[in-house]
């Protein structure tokens, strides 16, 4: 009942084409921020910062920069995880380089220099399409960890081949480094969080974002009307490594602190972020959080009810948690490619009708 | 006719100079010649039809003149200069826009903003007025759409703007195509069969979109179409193709008249 849009009139173009075109969204929406950068920083423990949190906010920006790419412009990437590791080696090499470079620069550098990286493997996206595009990407992913593990300077010659992150602070205050607080990882992440979500919104709300979308629904047609296929495609990669890059680089500068390639930045996460994808929404803002909230709670909560509550052994949890997982991708892609975010749009829906629907 | 200065129709519509014309266009698939050794000409406000049986090579036409197809042999004039081989996203920008035989719209996308991407070549801002939205990426959307809402006037389509397209009845697709293609303000319009499938009622409506959109922007129009009562109506000159070849060209009365056109109809009747 009080979900409407009655009374909430629009009376110009730039009012009708607003984020939230209902109130009470808008108040939602408000309260999440303030609940997220007012309220959370001070109850946050590291249990919270370290199981659920810190990674929500890393993957939300990965499965962002993911939907952009697979979501919007309908281009199928499997080299998620090797773009993450292009972004965590970025990372890694500036704050060891340049250990005066401020850890915010270092991860948006490492976010450009992933968009660099997307681009060139986004070249063959060109000529093949499908099946044949994610198979190329496929080949990244494993070309990039193969490159990090066999070129020693990008692990500065460690004996342990693994990079690790140094401390490096922020007005006095430790972003990285052991010594840092939960509160300090968490709300580092949450900034780059709003900022790219924001980002993503406006890039996916204008003439790109459109030009995106035709080339994903019917390319031809876009050609015709004047979308350049190269561009269009080639920025699309661009913004969504940006994104994935800042990504990786987060999750191996703040969240691991030391990472090996293969382990941290493999196939597997490649399949987790486009998982979460599709659960979430191909394609939606909204879906992308919802898509990375769901699967990052999904083995915590089984992990805290069947391990914890029932006494269940860990890898009975661990293989629930891969049925459960493939029977939703399946549910999902046959049922509902739209995600969760369809769900909540169809609840939503109702609610604003229920209870007259005329 | 032949004045290069144009002529008057016999409604009273001043028709202009030649802004497109095929000289000797041939296209060959492998063994397959789709046109052979076509040559016309579009004028400056026209509405010209081009029908003939099915697999006469229509739909390739309008593909080589958006640039989709690169003819083997031919000369191709626009406005006045000799068009070099472009990609079509270039021949979208130089003011050709088209609607398709089988609809080509963006399903996943609402209305609005099917006929928002068809004003694509008229948006300016780059990726990062667009990143930071506020200001001239907002104000230029706002603008775009104030002119997107008048042609969903014109097309009266209001009540379906916000709707996904896929959502829409067979008819009401056809218009917001025909949305998008004027959305983009062309020179040149290339209508594939834009009434294929539909009813009398909708027939009629179409071809009142068609003449209204001559006439008030004075958009120059190629259209195939298989009714020949809508082609007679209104359309000012024809080409016939048949097999390829070009086998009449005039006034609807100058080749429902001609022989061979009548040849070529009847024989395709009794196949
Ligand atoms: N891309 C292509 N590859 C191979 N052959 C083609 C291609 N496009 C068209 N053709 C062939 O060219 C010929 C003309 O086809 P076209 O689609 O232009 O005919 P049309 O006049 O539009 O017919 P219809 O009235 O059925 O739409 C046909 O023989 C067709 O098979
Ligand atoms: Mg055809």
């Amino acid at each position: 009942m009080l979900y409407r849009e009655a009374g909430d009139y629009k009376t110009t173009y730039t009012e009708d084409s607003q984020t939230f075109p209902i109130k009470l969204d808008r108040i939602g929406y408000y309260s999440v921020l303030i609940i997220a950068f007012l309220v959370v920083p001070f109850v946050i423990n590291d249990y919270w910062a370290n199981a659920v949190l810190v990674p929500f906010l890393i993957y939300a920006i990965a499965v962002l920069g993911l939907n952009i790419l697979v979501g919007y412009c309908g281009q199928l990437s499997l080299g998620t995880g090797g773009f993450m590791a292009v972004g965590a080696y970025a990372c890694y090499k500036l704050m060891t380089g340049f250990p005066d470079l401020n850890i915010f620069f270092c991860v948006i550098l490492a976010g450009f220099v992933t968009a660099a990286v997307g681009m060139l493997f986004g070249l063959p996206s060109l000529r093949i399409k499908g099946f044949y595009l994610a198979v190329a990407t496929l080949a990244a992913q494993f070309f990039l960890v193969w490159l990090f593990n066999k070129v020693p300077w990008f692990y500065n010659y460690s004996a342990s081949g693994q990079i690790s992150s140094p401390e490096r602070t922020l007005g006095g205050i430790a972003i990285t480094g052991p010594h840092t607080e939960a509160w300090a990882k968490y709300l580092f992440c949450l900034v780059f969080v709003f900022l790219l979500a924001w980002l993503a919104r406006n890039l996916t709300r204008g003439n790109l974002g459109r030009s995106w979308m035709a080339i994903r629904d019917m390319d031809i047609a876009a050609e015709i009307i004047g979308v350049n296929p190269l561009k269009a495609k080639l920025t699309a990669f661009g913004v969504s490594s940006f994104f994935i890059g800042v990504a990786g680089a987060l999750f191996f500068a703040v969240y691991l602190g030391a990472a090996e390639v293969g382990e941290a930045f493999g196939i597997q996460k490649s399949f987790l972020i486009l998982f979460m994808v599709i659960i979430g929404g191909l394609g939606s803002i909204f879906g992308s959080f919802a898509g990375a909230a769901f699967l990052v709670l999904l083995p915590v909560l089984l992990k805290n009810v069947l391990v914890g509550g029932l006494g269940w052994q860990t890898d009975i949890a661990a293989h629930l948690e891969f049925v459960i997982v493939g029977g939703l991708i399946i549910t999902f892609l046959i049922l509902e490619p739209h995600g969760l975010a369809q769900l909540w749009r169809i609840i939503k829906e109702k609610l604003r009708l229920w209870p007259f629907p005329h | 006719m032949s004045l290069d200065e144009g002529y008057t129709t016999p409604d009273g519509r001043k028709i202009g100079a030649v802004v497109m014309e095929m000289k000797n266009i041939t296209l060959r698939f492998g063994g397959v010649v789709a046109i052979e050794n076509i040559s016309f000409d579009i004028r400056q406000g026209e509405i010209r039809a081009i029908i003939g049986p099915n697999g006469a090579g229509k739909s390739s036409m309008l593909n080589v003149i958006n640039g989709f197809y690169h003819p083997q042999e031919g000369e191709i004039w626009y406005k006045g200069a000799q068009r070099q081989a472009m990609k079509p996203h270039a021949i979208a920008r130089q003011g050709i826009a088209r609607t398709f035989q089988n609809i080509a719209l963006f399903n996943g996308m609402s209305t609005l903003d099917n006929i928002m991407t068809g004003r694509l070549t008229h948006m300016k801002s780059s990726l990062l007025m667009q990143a930071i939205w506020k200001g001239p990426a907002e104000r230029e959307e706002s603008e775009q759409r104030e002119k997107v809402e008048k042609i969903i006037d014109f097309l009266e389509i209001q009540s379906i703007r916000k709707t996904p397209v896929g959502r829409l009845p067979y008819g009401l697709q056809k218009r917001v195509e025909l949305a998008r293609a004027l959305a983009a303000e062309p020179t040149l319009l290339l209508l594939d069969e834009p009434m294929a499938g539909m009813n009398v009622e909708e027939k009629e409506d179409m071809s009142r979109f068609i003449l209204d959109v001559n006439d008030e922007f004075g958009t120059t129009i190629a259209l195939i179409e298989h009714d020949m009562g809508v082609v007679m109506d209104i359309s000012d000159r024809v080409v016939v193709m048949d097999y390829g070849k070009k086998i009449g060209d005039g006034t609807p009365e100058e080749v429902i008249n001609n022989q061979e056109v009548i040849d070529a109809y009847l024989g395709v009747a009794h196949d």
